[in-house]
């Protein structure tokens, strides 16, 4: 399937249209700063939840951006930065095999178990 | 699985409303379309703060120019959210900064217009970040996981942008004779290019809905202008002002306003380079980037001294 989106849209200029110089040359040496997955604990007593990414030369200037990016509005009370390159995540391909041990043990449910109505407080 | 059946499987998904995330397979279209228009958005926010960071020095009081700081700055943060959901597409974020610097990314065409009044502050909150706003809440929807949560999280700082717009606006649509003519002026500059925003017609492309098919995009370009078109016509009545457009009015038919056409040659001209400051703009984003390579430099050097003393320390 060869598809290209040639159409132009709101918010993407398809390339034929955009008469740029198109001059990637210029490529620098530059070192990248590393990428960083940040938490954030909305409010005491919640869980840290993914906010997003970042880039940073190290873990303090990675919470220092954070603070700056991801709670401007008071959106956090505590901040956790993780080196992207040390997150290991499950393999979306494997997901059916990998999950599907827990799809036949419904006896993990509460609704698996019939009870009669008079049984209070359960 | 063969690609046919991939391909399937993937539309599927999309017809089930179930998002695409970074690590499951994707059309290489869709990927690349993905990553061409989430990169030139983050651009587009980018160069937007130009056009703002202009005034911020000759705001007219403390107060407004505290608000335009923290919109300048919210729209950095834009940049960066959408900048991070692009990297999760396999691209670098020094690539799109360098393909934006050399002029092969584009950004939205808007923001190669002048700001030369204050009331264009207002104008460009009420009628720019309004018309970006309607494209931004259609993509709170978008396939594509990674963008439709950026796009979740901007949409809720946006609206502040369009407010303050139109306050400010309303400030000046009550003041003198020479405010009320500078706000008039402002909307008279503006209306035409934020139009021009939502793209060429709908007739203009003989090309597929792809991306309609993916659900990367849920509204054309034709039904978000009028969208557009229909909100601002209203609003701009509590200004006291009015829109440079003498076709505009009512059709009780279509249950929307009609409007004018729009000048599609300085459309193009605009899109493929050649507006009021395309080359004031590039040549602002370059030297921002150039004058900053030092320090980008000396915080990785001082990063890596820092780990080496803390290696000697535990050895
Ligand atoms: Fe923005
Ligand atoms: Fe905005």
């Amino acid at each position: 399937m060869h598809i290209q989106i040639k159409k132009f849209y709101y918010g993407d200029i398809p390339e034929e249209n955009t008469g740029g110089s198109g001059n990637t040359e210029k490529h620098t040496n530059e070192l990248s700063w590393p990428l960083w997955e940040v938490f954030i604990r909305s409010k005491q007593g919640l869980d840290h939840k993914h906010a997003g990414s970042l880039r940073a030369a190290d873990a303090e200037m990675a919470v220092e951006n954070a603070r700056d990016v991801y709670t401007r509005r008071q959106e956090g009370v505590s901040i956790w930065v993780v080196e992207s390159k040390h997150v290991h995540a499950s393999n979306p391909d494997d997901a059916e095999m990998f999950y599907e041990p827990a799809s036949d043990k419904i006896y993990r449910h509460p609704t698996f178990y019939d009870l009669p109505d008079e049984l209070k407080h359960m | 699985m063969s690609v046919i059946d991939l391909e399937k499987a993937f539309q599927d998904k999309i017809d089930k409303e179930i998002k695409i995330e970074p690590k499951d397979w994707m059309p290489e279209a869709y990927r690349k379309t993905n990553l061409r228009q989430i990169s030139q958005h983050a651009h587009s926010e980018i160069v937007g703060m130009l056009p703002e960071g202009n005034w911020i020095s000759r705001a007219p009081s403390l107060k407004r120019k505290a608000i335009l700081i923290a919109k300048v700055q919210d729209e950095a943060g834009h940049g960066l959210y959408l900048y991070s959901a692009a990297e999760t597409l396999g691209t670098s974020r020094d690539q799109m900064v360098e393909d934006l610097n050399s002029g092969k990314a584009k950004y939205s065409s808007i923001f190669n217009y002048p700001t030369l009044t204050w009331a264009d502050m207002g104008a460009v909150g009420w009628l720019v970040d309004g018309a970006a706003i309607l494209n931004q809440v259609m993509l709170c929807r978008t396939s594509y996981g990674p963008y439709a949560r950026a796009m979740v999280r901007i949409c809720k700082e946006e609206s502040f942008h369009q407010r303050q717009g139109f306050e400010s606006l309303l400030v000046l649509s009550k003041g003198s004779q020479a405010q009320r003519d500078m706000c008039q002026d402002a909307i008279n500059r503006w209306w035409w290019p934020s139009l021009m925003m939502f793209g060429p017609k709908d007739s203009e492309s003989t090309n597929s809905d792809q991306s309609i098919k993916w659900k990367i995009k849920r509204k054309t370009n034709d039904e978000l202008r009028q969208q557009f078109v229909d909100m601002i016509v209203e609003q701009v009545k509590l200004l006291g002002m009015t829109l440079p457009d003498p076709n505009l009015k009512w059709n009780e038919a279509r249950k929307h306003y009609d409007f004018g056409e729009i000048n599609w040659e300085e459309f193009w001209n605009v899109v493929k380079g050649n507006g009021p400051c395309n080359k004031q703009r590039l040549a602002a984003r370059n030297k921002a980037h150039d004058e900053g390579a030092w320090v980008r430099a000396a915080a990785l050097a001082y990063a890596e001294k820092r780990k080496n003393r803390l290696k000697t320390k535990a050895a």
